[in-house]
């Protein structure tokens, strides 16, 4: 079944609306004071205190009564009356008269005025009983049904989601006939079809069920247990009730999948950016940077020092452009560290991997406490620009947030642009010649000192670029290179050495491996879990997934 | 022929020399330093105050680890980034079976489970605890529980012939895992705080400086027999082999001789060797904790081994001496330079002197002895 698109677009708007419902309710009680100075009709008026005085009476079947024809009543007084009753500070005064009691000063509910000498302790609190307070409840979520402001309706309709009371359908579709808000009437009708559950016809009572079977709502599917619970439930109602809780699970079993793809596919595409410079540099030149997570540190720091020089030096309505320059200043910011680096200590270290990885490993003990001195070892924050915060929810019980989708998308478009430069430039050429057979390739003409050069250059260059990513998506701080450094290299090496194919689907599979393994067994576990299969991987395929073949290849590694 | 080469090498390896100087060493290490540490009053200037032996207690546990690692990086050729991993593993035997010596004297009062267990409401003591209240077995397990990791995850590697780099690479993952592993709670090993707290070892209090001193006795025979060890793997015919595959792998295997059993023995020793190491580190610095497998830990062992000499047994152990003698100084003196100097000795060691310093001294006497013989002034003209 299609998931129904009204009812995605009010989950994602309920979140926001609850919110803003509880500062709502602070003010209420004041507001409504106000508004019963400006003056109701005076036969309202009179109804009201009659029901007010009701309040007061020793029976609880009474003011069960009284409440509920408040309730129905929708004078917008008695939401204090009720909050007040529901909370103990109701009081009856000697004279009889009903008071709201706060902690500084007594009010008339009915005239909003303050009230004096009523002394404290000859007053009676109302009291009140857990069946009389769900009535209240229930009460007061019809009151708001009605309220003028679209947040308090929002969330008196989930309100009645939560309690569905037998006589509520009948209040909620006159609020559903006079609701113009979309989102707020897919609520509300989905609270009726609640309340339809327990109060109905057998035949409404079967629509709702079947209607009921298309959400993912935890709420609806505790609703629909209790109602398939319930012995009052006929075998056919029990038997739809069954489809559509199976329907539900089905929902939220695709929902959790959906999600788990997209987590995976998300860090997956982190760990590729991640791992493509690393597979340039170990794939050509066999040289192991372990200086390479600090490069990305580096360009989580461009983006960081972007950001600053934005704010402090250009107009605030430009702040959300900083991100566009930060990607090429990490880049080639990152790329000439690259390049220094591999003039100044890689090139004497040819064809001695395990002694790069040393020096390599000194070089980002180095960066870090460089990095550290100048900014300080405190986490440094990284906004998102605001077409990057938020997301939107597709099918309903999860969220695709925009900085992980553009991220993404950003990992294909560096991949694509990779890919590009291997395989239409002059310099791909000449990479993949020295990848393939550096003797014949120096041979031939090709300068391959300086290939070397540029290759590492642009391997820490794209690390950089990652590094602008990362810093989109967590906090920037100097040992951010040391978070991803042995998975980078686990994507390398589970990819197969100096192949971007196998490292697109190295990184792809070992993320979404993670987030599938999550939920099963915890994300540490989950991930010690990978960690063992990819070691025991190895053991069968000591060159990784796509090896390449050939005596250069058993001679490089 | 090769035999004779043989016993010449062999006979170089134990000359007299060689037990005068290794001799002279231990009685320095285990006799004279003990001796001062005893019998020096405190308030004289050549005074050896107490905190400072389990400080060279602690610095010897780094060298018998970082013999261990150059055991297998220097003699065959394997770098092993989880070394730290076999040296925590044997020191969290010793952890447990100090952590079962506690007793009742722990915060709960429990006398069967540990602190942290019933903070953490487990009711019983898990099964691979049991055992560890009795010095023998825990003992037995230091050798056996990094033993039997490295001989399992030797096989699989070295039998699929997973070499340098990705061997390395395989090695921080494992130790990585580790990490990970331990640092969760239902683990039973105390999580991310780790084990600590420890009253006593063989009956004596672990904060008595008697007995911190007879750990560090310990220290110093644990790497003297190590050392030996070594030596007697490194100048036997295996240890040529080891040499030999080193250099050119393939050309041993084609010689006929099994590449994989010879990696797999050393490997195993080695990884016992570190768990060595750990055990005696344990109790004379008081804590365990999983931050002993982080990757980084163990890169620093081979920096140890890389600036005292890879290749060269005695290298290993001055190296880890010097560099850990200057980072307690300067992790003192000068925090925020520790790294600096800690990165450019990664950097300089591999690029300017790949041969550390003992290499280097060697070579020096080398050129000292095949330099010509100075002419005598009245042979000239």
């Amino acid at each position: 079944m299609a998931p129904s698109p009204t009812y995605a677009f009010s989950r994602a708007l309920w979140g926001r609306a609850l919110r803003a419902a509880k500062r709502v309710r602070v003010l209420r009680l004041a507001a409504f004071v106000l508004l019963a100075i400006a003056g109701t009709t005076s036969a309202r008026a009179d109804e009201f205190s009659t029901l007010l005085s009701d309040l007061a009476s020793s029976s609880f079947a009474d003011k069960e009564r009284a409440v509920i024809a408040l309730g129905r009543l929708g004078d917008e007084r008695a939401v204090g009356v009720m909050t007040a009753l529901k909370d103990g500070r109701l009081i009856k005064a000697p004279d009889g008269r009903i008071l709201v009691s706060d902690a500084t000063r007594l009010t008339d509910p009915v005239t909003g005025a303050d009230v004096s000498g009523v002394a404290g302790d000859t007053a009676d609190r109302i009291r009140v009983n857990n069946r009389l307070r769900g009535a209240i409840e229930g009460a007061l979520g019809e009151l708001t049904l009605f309220s003028s402001d679209p947040a308090a309706r929002l969330a008196a309709a989930q309100d009645a989601l939560r309690h569905p009371f037998a006589d509520q359908a009948a209040r909620l579709e006159k609020g559903i006939a006079a609701e113009k808000d979309p989102a707020i009437r897919a609520a509300m009708e989905q609270s009726l079809l609640a309340s339809r559950l327990f109060a109905g016809t057998s035949a409404e009572k079967l629509a709702a069920v079947r209607a009921l079977g298309t959400t993912t709502d935890p709420q609806i599917k505790n609703l629909l247990d209790q109602f398939r619970a319930a012995p009052e439930t006929d075998p056919d109602l029990r038997q739809a009730a069954d489809a559509a809780l199976g329907s539900i699970q089905n929902r939220l079993r695709l929902v959790g999948l959906a999600a788990s793809l997209f987590e995976g596919i998300s860090l997956g595409s982190i760990l590729l950016l991640a791992a493509i410079g690393l597979a340039i540099t170990f794939g050509v030149m066999g040289v192991i940077n372990m200086a390479h997570g600090e490069m990305i540190m580096l360009g989580a720091y461009a983006a960081y020092v972007c950001q600053q020089l934005f704010r402090s030096f250009l107009p605030p309505a430009w702040i959300d452009g900083y991100l566009v320059l930060a990607v090429p200043v990490a880049f080639l910011f990152t790329g000439a560290v690259g390049v220094a680096l591999e003039r100044s200590v890689i090139r004497f270290l040819y064809g001695r991997p395990l002694e790069t990885l040393l020096a390599t490993w000194g070089v980002s003990l180095i960066l870090q406490q460089a990095v550290r001195s100048i900014f300080g070892s405190p986490n440094r924050e990284v906004s998102n620009p605001t077409w990057m915060t938020g997301g939107f929810d597709p099918i309903g019980g999860f969220t695709i947030t925009w900085n992980r989708l553009v991220i993404i998308l950003f990992c294909l478009i560096v991949l694509g642009a990779l890919a590009l430069i291997l395989n239409r430039t002059r310099f791909g050429l000449h990479m993949r010649a020295v990848t393939q057979n550096r003797p014949m390739a120096s041979v031939m003409g090709i300068p391959s000192a300086r290939i070397d050069a540029l290759t590492f250059g642009l391997g820490s260059g794209i690390a950089g670029m990652a590094g602008v990513a990362l810093s989109q998506i967590g906090n920037v701080s100097p040992n951010l290179g040391t978070i991803y450094i042995v998975d980078s290299f686990l994507v390398v090496v589970f990819g197969g050495v100096g192949n971007l194919m196998g490292t697109l689907v190295g990184a792809l599979s070992l993320g979404i491996v993670n987030k599938f393994l999550e939920p099963v067994a915890g994300a540490i576990l989950g991930k010690i879990v990978v960690l063992v299969a990819i070691i025991l991987f190895i053991q069968r395929r000591p060159r990784g997934l796509f090896a390449l073949r050939g005596r250069t290849a058993e001679a490089g590694a | 022929m090769v035999s004779a080469y043989h016993s010449t090498l062999r006979k170089s390896a134990w000359s007299p020399g060689f037990w005068a100087r290794f001799i002279a060493c231990g009685v320095v290490l285990g006799v004279v330093i003990p001796a001062i540490n005893l019998w020096i009053p405190s308030n004289s200037a050549a005074a050896l105050p107490d905190y400072l032996i389990p400080l060279l207690g602690k610095y010897l546990c780094y060298a018998l680890l970082a013999l261990s690692l150059d055991l297998i990086w220097g003699y065959a050729g394997i770098l092993s980034l989880g070394h730290g991993a076999f040296f925590a593993l044997g020191g969290y035997c010793m952890g447990m079976y100090l952590m079962r010596q506690i007793g009742t004297r722990g915060v709960y009062g429990n006398p069967l489970l540990p602190d942290f267990m019933v903070f953490l409401n487990w009711q019983k003591l898990p099964w691979f605890w049991w055992g560890f209240d009795h010095f023998a077995w825990a003992a037995a397990m230091v050798i056996l529980v990094p033993g039997l990791l490295a001989l399992v995850f030797g096989w699989l590697a070295f039998r699929s012939r997973v070499t340098g780099v990705y061997l390395s690479i395989i090695t921080q993952a494992m130790t990585y895992a580790l990490m990970l592993a331990f640092f969760r709670n239902d683990m039973g090993f105390g999580g991310n705080n780790g084990m600590t707290d420890y009253k006593d070892i063989l009956g004596w209090d672990v904060h008595q400086p008697a007995t911190r001193l007879g750990l560090y006795v310990a220290s110093v025979a644990a790497l003297g027999l190590g050392y030996l060890l070594c030596r007697f793997i490194t100048s036997s015919k295996l240890g040529r082999i080891l040499l030999a595959l080193r250099d050119a792998e393939s050309r041993v295997r084609f010689l006929g001789y099994s590449v994989t059993n010879a990696k797999l023995f050393v490997f195993t020793v080695s990884a016992v060797l570190a768990g060595i190491a750990g055990a005696l580190y344990v109790p004379q610095v008081g804590i365990i904790n999983p931050s002993e497998f982080s990757p980084g830990n163990s890169i620093e062992v081979a920096i140890w081994v890389s600036v005292g000499g890879r290749g060269t047994l005695s290298g290993a152990i001055v190296g880890a001496i010097l560099v850990n003698a200057a980072k307690t100084w300067l992790t003192g003196a000068a925090p925020e330079t520790w790294l600096f100097v800690l990165g450019a000795l990664f950097v300089t060691t591999t690029l300017v002197f790949p041969r550390g310093i003992v290499g280097l001294l060697r070579e020096a006497r080398w050129t000292r002895l095949r330099a010509p013989a100075p002419v005598p002034a009245g042979e000239q003209a």
